[in-house]
């Protein structure tokens, strides 16, 4: 609620100014943005849709069932590639993450998990490309994936 | 019939819940409440993001971005895309969209990647709902690991992805189709 109250202020804040200063201008960027729009509208949509199948055969009960229940190496590596496809909403993924702790998942398992999740996006992979290229799409997650596995087990030592 | 060639992937997802329909309800059920429910989202927050990254193009010139995180602006660059990638609360999709056009106004790629590790893994709401839930030592130590990942990875990116790696601006296609 708060994200898009702050949205639509800044927006109408920006708005206004541009109007006051250009209505041509002001128009551009209209058109600019529902070009942007549908060039990406197909990509949205997919994500929706891909999400939508992903979470539910995977509601979180059954990822927690999945992670929590077998410690070890299988579990970790079952995070990582569950973390990379799925598309959590953060508030969402850190009561799960805490769940997961507590029903007796590693805090490898836990931390490769959250890392992946946030710094790899397969289902968003068709909007990075469509905005930053195929290349750094591709380098960016496997770089970010490789990160997560090294991230979760130095955390894992640490505090494990 | 360019529409269905555009739409394709949507299309053949909608295929894909009929055939749960028939098939397992039950999952057809929950994943159109997952769907639904993630469509509301972006129904309230795609339009007004796209208007305002028309408004950076129509105002902000190019070497307003390139002097604030293009090249050479070194420190100043990062923590200014670092800032930019955790001030707005945004899901990560509409994250992509934005660093493409700060990427076409003239962005370090280095930094864009920073925006984009910010925005997805490094946000102040996230944090706190991950101390809360995993710790303060969990969260403060894959805070720095993160954040030092990301940097390591930009500038990795930036040395291996070179400008006609990148995608060009759709008016310039267009120029080139007609």
């Amino acid at each position: 609620m708060t994200t898009i109250i702050t949205i639509y202020t800044f927006l109408a804040i920006c708005l206004g100014l541009s109007i006051w200063k250009s209505r041509a201008k002001t128009a551009q960027a209209f058109k600019i943005g529902a070009k942007a729009l549908s060039n990406m509208a197909p990509s949205l949509l997919a994500i929706v849709g891909v999400v939508g199948l992903i979470l539910g055969t995977l509601p979180p009960e059954t990822i927690s069932r999945l992670l929590g229940a077998e410690a070890g190496l299988t579990a970790a590596g079952a995070a990582a590639i569950l973390g990379a496809i799925t598309l959590i909403p953060a508030l969402v993924s850190f009561p799960l993450a805490g769940s997961l702790l507590n029903s007796g998942a590693t805090v490898t398992t836990v931390a490769v998990f959250i890392t992946t999740l946030v710094m790899v996006g397969i289902v968003t992979a068709p909007l990075e490309i469509n905005a930053l290229g195929k290349k750094f799409t591709l380098l960016r997650n496997s770089l970010s994936f490789i990160a997560a596995i090294v991230i979760a087990i130095i955390l894992g030592v640490i505090l494990g | 019939m360019n529409a269905i060639i555009k739409f394709k992937a949507p299309i053949v997802l909608a295929f894909i819940y009929l055939a749960l329909v028939a098939w397992t309800p039950d999952i057809a059920w929950r994943s159109s409440e997952v769907a639904l429910d993630y469509m509301r989202e972006m129904v309230l927050i795609i339009p007004p993001v796209f208007i305002l990254m028309g408004l950076l193009q129509v105002w902000v010139p190019k070497e307003k971005i390139t002097g604030l995180i293009g090249k050479g602006t070194g420190f100043k660059g990062v923590l200014i895309s670092f800032i930019l990638g955790t001030i707005p609360t945004g899901p990560v999709y509409i994250a992509f969209p934005m660093a493409g056009s700060l990427m076409q106004k003239g962005a370090r790629l280095s930094n864009i990647v920073i925006f984009l590790g910010a925005w997805a893994a490094i946000k102040m709401p996230q944090l706190i709902a991950e101390t809360q839930f995993l710790g303060p030592a969990f969260t403060a130590l894959r805070f720095v690991l993160t954040l030092s990942a990301v940097i390591m990875i930009g500038q990795i990116i930036e040395r291996l992805v070179g400008f006609k790696d990148l995608p060009q601006p759709k008016e310039k296609e267009e120029e080139k189709q007609n």
